[in-house]
């Protein structure tokens, strides 16, 4: 059973925009599926069709083989989202929060009460559960918005940007809570403009530009895909100039930290050999950028050119 | 209990919390409001006006004050709570729950009654410091209060539906609701006027319902009460489907 099918789903705003031409995809049950793209793209239009916050000019979406246009109170039965932009009631207690949009599915209160406490807890918002939403700060905010969207305990929970604008502690925290959620069944959508989250988090990516798909596989395959690599090279002591390795691009970041461009045919064992025919001895390599990023901005880049071309 | 059902009962006590909660909005300033007419229009002017259909004028408006706070109130109710849950965008919480539409409406709605219900206890409270309310037909005035809460709380709810800016939604009860509920016999009956106003009056929607309430507690009207019965239940059927309608569409809420 697929967690998600989409098909040929278009969506023109009023305005003339075209967000979306026709797009397909589809999400196993259990993946955490990266939905990638530059702003604009049609991610977030994708997913507010899929949550019926966004009516579809045409095309067919169908969650838990439950078809939105036949079967929407139960297609919206398995969805938890949270969306990009902080949607909360500011005037309402956290806890109240969680125990009304629990109720909205259709959850009784004592059970409610139940879940609220557990999420809240799990998103160390408990010792806030009795202020007011507009009294956290904007990472709390977050946080209540994911204990808000799995009270439900969705099967499938699509998060739009989650951590955008979060602290990289309580990014990392989200991580491994998403992880796990996933682990324990939960198919997840994720879209991020932090491309190393979807490549740490993800197994499956898809990316959308201009309203397209132009990429739909699994993680490994996409990242196979990446021509070349650009590395660091953390060295001992600092030279002047970029040493010349036959056959690799090279440059000088800083007077310690050499720049090598590694394509997908090549190995890395030939620059570490040349340079210590150079004498210079690296102390570590890292990747200049995640390597999803290198691959989201090949791709992007030559599909710009595509369309101006 | 069925899941449509539980959630809402959620938003009805969402609703109805949020009332209670800003009572020093929702429940005070009506009590006020009354107060002052009820001294103004009641003691002060009343009593050189002496009787109204036989009544004492202070008996004869009571009816009338209550249902304009009811009116009022409910209708602001919901335009505010719906208008503020767009703007806010928490709205959200509700579209993407698989509560209804129905359901959606009837939560707020129910907010709305619940609200004109307070308001009417509250005023009638307030009246009783003023004169007698020796209600003939209570259980008509109930049904009369909570169809007419009923009405005006699904009017302001098409109100937020179509507001995009706050000024949206300060422009019907300034410009529309009020004056037709001046001029809804409140303070008068229409017997007074010339017949040609008498007939334009008959087109307002308000003097049914001021008039039903002012035959459910003293047992006099303008207007036969099946009239005024038949135009609230006419209302309320009709805003209802209509704002179902227009939720289903997504018109305001959804791009």
């Amino acid at each position: 059973m697929k967690a998600l099918s989409v098909s040929d789903l278009s969506k023109q705003y009023k305005n003339g925009v075209q967000a979306l031409k026709s797009v397909n995809f589809e999400v196993n049950k259990g993946d955490f599926f990266a939905l990638l793209g530059p702003n604009g793209a049609g991610k977030t239009t994708a997913i507010g069709i899929i949550t019926s916050l966004v009516n579809k000019t045409s095309g067919s979406i169908q969650v838990f083989d439950s078809d939105i246009d036949h079967q929407l109170s139960l297609a919206k039965s398995y969805l938890g989202v949270v969306p990009q932009e902080i949607n909360l009631n500011l005037f309402d207690k956290c806890i109240n929060t969680l125990v009304n949009q629990a109720g909205f599915y259709g959850i009784p209160r004592s059970e409610a009460k139940k879940r609220a406490e557990d999420y809240l807890k799990q998103m160390n918002l408990w010792d806030k559960r009795n202020s007011n939403a507009r009294d956290l700060s904007g990472g709390m905010k977050r946080r209540l918005m994911v204990a808000r969207a799995l009270v439900n305990k969705p099967r499938l929970l699509l998060l739009d940007e989650p951590t955008a604008g979060v602290d990289i502690e309580t990014r990392r925290m989200m991580w491994n809570f998403l992880r796990e959620l996933n682990e324990q069944g939960t198919t997840i959508i994720l879209t991020t403009h932090y491309l190393e989250e979807a490549e740490q988090l993800c197994d499956r990516v898809a990316i959308i530009d201009e309203g397209e798909i132009i990429e739909n596989d699994t993680m490994l395959n996409v990242l196979g895909k990446l021509k070349k690599e650009v590395f660091v090279l953390n060295i001992d002591g600092s030279i002047d100039v970029a040493p010349k390795i036959p056959g690799y691009e090279t440059s000088l970041r800083s007077p310690r930290e050499i720049e090598v461009s590694v394509s997908q045919s090549q190995g890395v064992n030939d620059i570490f050999t040349e340079l210590k025919k150079l004498d210079i001895k690296v102390i570590s390599m890292r990747n200049k950028t995640s390597r999803l990023e290198e691959l989201f901005i090949e791709l992007t880049n030559n599909r710009t050119k595509e369309l101006e071309g | 209990m069925n899941a449509q059902m539980i959630s809402m009962i959620a938003l009805v006590r969402k609703e109805t919390t949020r009332v209670l909660r800003i009572w020093v909005q929702t429940l005070i300033p009506p009590g006020i409001t009354m107060s002052l007419y009820f001294i103004i229009f009641g003691t002060l002017i009343g009593r050189r006006i002496g009787e109204m259909d036989g009544y004492p004028y202070m008996e004869y408006i009571a009816p009338g004050l209550i249902m304009m706070s009811v009116i009022t109130n409910s209708y602001g109710n919901v335009v505010g709570s719906f208008f503020n849950a767009k703007i806010q965008r928490h709205i959200e919480e509700l579209l993407v729950s698989p509560m209804t539409e129905a359901s959606i409406v009837i939560g707020y709605l129910a907010g709305g009654i619940i609200r004109g219900l307070f308001v009417a206890a509250v005023v009638s409270v307030i009246a009783l410091f003023f004169t007698d309310l020796n209600i003939k037909y209570p259980l008509l005035t109930f049904v009369v209060v909570v169809m007419t809460a009923g009405v005006f709380s699904l009017a302001g709810l098409l109100n937020a539906i179509f507001a995009k800016k706050f000024d949206d939604i300060a422009v019907i009860p300034s410009f529309v609701l009020a004056p037709l509920t001046y001029l809804g016999g409140v303070f008068y009956t229409v017997s007074l006027l010339p017949d040609f106003w008498q007939t334009i009056s008959r087109f307002n929607p308000i003097l049914y319902m001021v008039n039903s309430m002012r035959y459910s507690v003293l047992g006099t009207s303008d207007i036969e009460i099946i009239d005024g019965m038949l135009m609230i239940v006419g209302f309320f059927i009709l805003l209802l489907f209509t704002s179902i309608y227009l939720l289903k569409k997504g018109i305001g809420i959804r791009d």
